[in-house]
């Protein structure tokens, strides 16, 4: 293939994009409905494994301490703990400090009331690198010396991780199965468009086109219609997605969920759509076209 | 130069569409190829153009054995070859000129050659003054004399005309067969698929008669006496 048959081809394969009016628009709609339901659904998944993440830093070990060990020991025994491989943080609480969170949490309570700083023990509040292994964290803990008790709600660490992981797992399963879907639709609506051409094919093939010089427009034509698709699914995508903030915003008035601003999935969301545009008009004209090349 | 030598086809359901033909035509000769129904004239024409390989026997056209041609090297072969068929296959949204234009722009012509070759094509089958014409505008002699000009316009050495004449009447019929003995003239090889013995007989050029998948007779047209 000559360079100077690139502009001519490039052109051609434009010009197909506006020549088969009615298939380029079904074939652009068709990349922007199924790129509008993987992004909704990757940005779904995003915020939920978003909130569970939220939720299992949350997650933490209460260690008390022997109640008979003298302030300074107690105080050192932090010392051991940030030792620990999954130890983020050891953050000491004395009695007084748990007495006056203990007040502020039951204040009002007159059953509390008698409540002095010496029924209460010192404490640490442990956070950890990965909830997943805080069951054997806390075993540790239990074996450092003057350490009376622990308190650490594994269960609830154990259900956040495999929350996590189903949503990864399922999430992965749709965005595959609605691309492989999306590659279908595309591949057998530019098959449809080809049906067309097919006389203008073959007439290539019998003057002695070779067979890159027949494909190359396809191929752009199908890179234009996928690129068209993928940029107004985007741009649905991020309207859709800032009404919907708005309307949460407006019912959600305790902030019980929270999403992550458009902003914050742009630069990826840019990127998939982008690639998945040129992925399915790429391939999906490619494949179309092998049918027709053997003349 | 056309040369097939002991070439048989079969295909897969077992059939023998060539069962041992051996013919040469030389380069600028004028030759038809003429035989009842299913006596595998198409066949030739297939295995010419590379559309099929031959199952036993060497073929050599313009240079190239297609026994055992690659694929990549059919669409160079198909530049030496230019056919015509009976059915004309034009694009119909393309003007005359764009159609014989679209015939060089496939195979890398510049630009510069394509405003320079289609007018003097155009010209030499009598259409220069129907370049902006669409083929539906036409009679169907114009649109076989585009047909012609699409294939003449890569200056192949060969050129097929699988049944030129079927869907014209008399009057037409011998205009074309003067067109492309005219195109012979200037040095391009000619051979003309055809059931019309009237033809044959009139312009009394070598005919290659085939008959279940044989060469049965090779000879002056004027001497024939084939029955359809």
């Amino acid at each position: 293939m000559r360079l100077n048959n690139i502009g001519y081809l490039l052109k051609e394969g434009f010009r197909g994009v506006f020549q088969h009016g009615f298939m380029s628009f079904a074939a652009v709609c068709v990349t922007v409905a199924c790129l509008v339901i993987v992004g909704s659904f990757s940005a779904l998944a995003y915020n939920l494994d978003e909130m569970v993440k939220e939720l299992n830093q949350t997650s933490e070990i209460l260690v008390y301490i022997d109640a008979d060990l003298p302030d300074a020991e107690a105080k050192s025994i932090g010392t051991q703990i940030n030792l620990l491989d999954n130890v983020l943080e050891a953050r000491f609480v004395s009695r007084q400090e748990a007495l006056q969170n203990f007040i502020d949490d039951h204040e009002g309570d007159s059953a509390f009331s008698g409540v002095q700083a010496e029924d209460l023990r010192h404490r640490y509040v442990v956070t950890l690198e990965d909830n997943t292994k805080m069951k054997q964290t806390d075993e540790q803990l239990k074996q450092l010396p003057g350490v009376a008790k622990t308190n650490a709600a594994y269960e609830l660490a154990e259900g956040f991780s495999t929350i996590q992981d189903v949503l990864h797992i399922v999430s992965a399963a749709i965005i595959a199965v609605l691309l492989v879907v999306s590659l279908l639709i595309i591949s057998n609506t530019v098959k449809l468009a080809m049906y067309d051409r097919k006389d203008e094919i073959a007439i290539m093939k019998m003057v002695g086109a070779t067979n890159g010089f027949i494909r190359l427009p396809f191929v752009v034509e199908g890179f234009c219609l996928g690129m068209v698709g993928a940029l107004l699914a985007f741009g649905l995508e991020w309207a859709g997605y800032d009404a919907m903030l708005q309307k949460i915003n407006e019912v959600d008035s305790l902030q019980l969920f929270s999403f992550v601003p458009f902003r914050e999935l742009l630069v990826p969301m840019v990127a998939v759509f982008a690639a998945a545009g040129m992925f399915v008009g790429i391939v999906g004209s490619w494949t179309s076209i092998r049918k027709f090349m053997d003349v | 130069m056309i040369q097939f030598n002991n070439v048989v086809k079969s295909y897969q359901q077992g059939n023998n569409a060539l069962a041992g033909v051996s013919m040469q035509i030389e380069d600028g000769e004028f030759c038809f190829l003429t035989g009842p129904s299913g006596s595998g004239k198409s066949t030739i024409i297939k295995l010419i153009t590379g559309e099929l390989k031959p199952t036993s026997g060497t073929i050599h056209v313009n240079g190239y054995s297609l026994e055992r041609i690659r694929r990549r090297e059919i669409p160079y072969l198909r530049r030496t070859v230019g056919v015509v068929f009976q059915d004309y296959r034009l694009i119909e949204k393309m003007t005359v000129y764009e159609n014989v234009a679209f015939a060089m722009r496939v195979v890398g012509a510049r630009e510069k050659e394509i405003r320079e070759r289609v007018p003097y094509v155009l010209e030499l089958v009598g259409l220069s003054n129907k370049m902006n014409r669409h083929p539906t505008e036409m009679s169907g002699g114009e649109q076989q004399r585009l047909a012609i000009a699409r294939a003449l316009v890569n200056n192949p050495s060969t050129i097929i005309a699988d049944e030129p004449t079927g869907n014209l009447d008399p009057e037409r019929s011998m205009e074309i067969m003067s067109l492309l003995q005219e195109i012979n003239n200037l040095g391009t090889t000619m051979l003309v698929v055809t059931h019309d013995l009237h033809l044959v007989h009139t312009f009394g050029k070598r005919n290659i008669c085939i008959d279940e998948g044989l060469v049965v007779d090779d000879g002056l047209g004027e001497d024939e006496e084939v029955a359809d």
